[in-house]
């Protein structure tokens, strides 16, 4: 009788193992906005109190000055040896995409709206939110093509030149800035949706359809 | 070792933004779009978390781990250079779904072909330096 109430030893292991997988499969379910927005305050958070502040494209800075700009350009000239932190955190981010594509994803669909996959679907995209990006658009091959070389070549130019023209990006002016109540920041955000609706209704549905 | 203070928080960043399809070309489309809620979800939340804790830092005098106080410093006051910098901002990041967080988390997931939009943004922040004197700030 009294063998049924003590647990042998392996037991134990088995429901920790248990647990961690149930912890896991949790986990790997996607997270509702509520729980990112709430951790990326903790991230802005916890680099203030690192001592530095939350602002991914000054990296982008960092390596024009790493590969030599500060010869050509005194924009470029400084000593980027006090922005190795960010350079840092920006490795943990690769990183953490690299943990959490590789141990923490069941099912990579992306649960966008039914309107958004009907309207890509009229443009041409195939299974709208399959994956996290769409396929016809993100290979190397497309990089060779008009329109891979204007959305995604000319498009990272445009990400580099605007964030340190307004000097900040998503991070340092829409979480930093207005975080902060900072009257330039939402000038910037302003700019960021004037910019990306005109993208949106504008121009990228030919773009997609070229 | 302060190395992996960095990259632990940049990991809790880049699962974050993976778990919530932030990192999406889709996402970033359908925000514009306005057919869902996610993406300002995500970003209101932060704000007003972020609000609350930048409140707290300034209100109780918070000091940083080194013991040196927080110092958030006001941007410059002006409209041309957000504004004008901001819309081009807002033209890559509708094209290539992706502000430069995403980029680098992107590559983490094994979406090598992000690498060359990083190369053309971090080509795009040299020409910046190049040009700046010539444009309105």
């Amino acid at each position: 009788m009294l063998q049924h109430t003590v647990y042998p030893p392996s037991t134990f292991e088995q429901n920790l193992k248990r647990n961690m997988n149930e912890f896991i499969n949790y986990v790997s379910q996607p997270w509702p906005w509520y729980v990112a927005g709430g951790l990326i305050a903790m991230v802005m958070f916890s680099l203030m109190v690192l001592g530095n502040s939350f602002g991914i494209s000054s990296n982008l800075r960092t390596v024009c000055s790493i590969i030599g700009g500060g010869k050509h350009c005194e924009f470029f000239d400084f000593n980027w040896k006090s922005q190795t932190w960010n350079l840092i955190f920006a490795i943990g981010m690769i990183i953490g995409g690299f943990i959490a594509s590789k141990y923490l994803t069941l099912d990579s669909t992306v649960n966008i709206s039914e309107a958004t996959v009907i309207e890509l679907k009229s443009m041409g995209i195939e299974n709208p939110g399959k994956d996290i990006v769409p396929a016809e658009l993100f290979h190397w091959e497309n990089l060779f093509t008009i329109k891979g070389f204007i959305l995604l070549v000319l498009g990272g130019f445009f990400v580099g030149f605007g964030t340190r023209y307004a000097g900040g990006c998503t991070s340092g002016h829409a979480i930093s800035g207005l975080s902060d109540l900072q009257l330039p920041s939402l000038i910037a955000v302003i700019g960021f949706f004037i910019g990306g609706l005109f993208m949106t209704y504008l121009i990228l549905p030919h773009l997609i359809m070229f | 070792m302060k190395i992996f203070r960095y990259i632990f928080v940049g990991i809790i960043f880049g699962i974050t933004l993976t778990k919530a399809e932030v990192i999406s070309w889709y996402r970033i489309y359908e925000m514009f779009r306005f057919q869902s809620f996610h993406m300002y979800g995500v970003i209101g939340t932060a704000i007003v978390v972020g609000i609350i804790a930048i409140q707290i830092i300034k209100r109780t005098g918070m000091k940083a781990v080194d013991g040196s106080p927080i110092e958030i410093n006001p941007k410059q006051v002006s409209i041309s250079r957000y504004l004008f910098g901001g819309i081009i901002f807002g033209l890559g990041w509708a094209m290539t779904g992706a502000c430069p967080g995403p980029m680098f988390i992107l590559v983490g997931n094994g979406f090598f072909v992000i690498l060359a939009v990083i190369a053309s943004a971090v080509l795009g922040t040299y020409v910046y330096g190049l040009i700046r004197h010539k444009l309105p700030h």
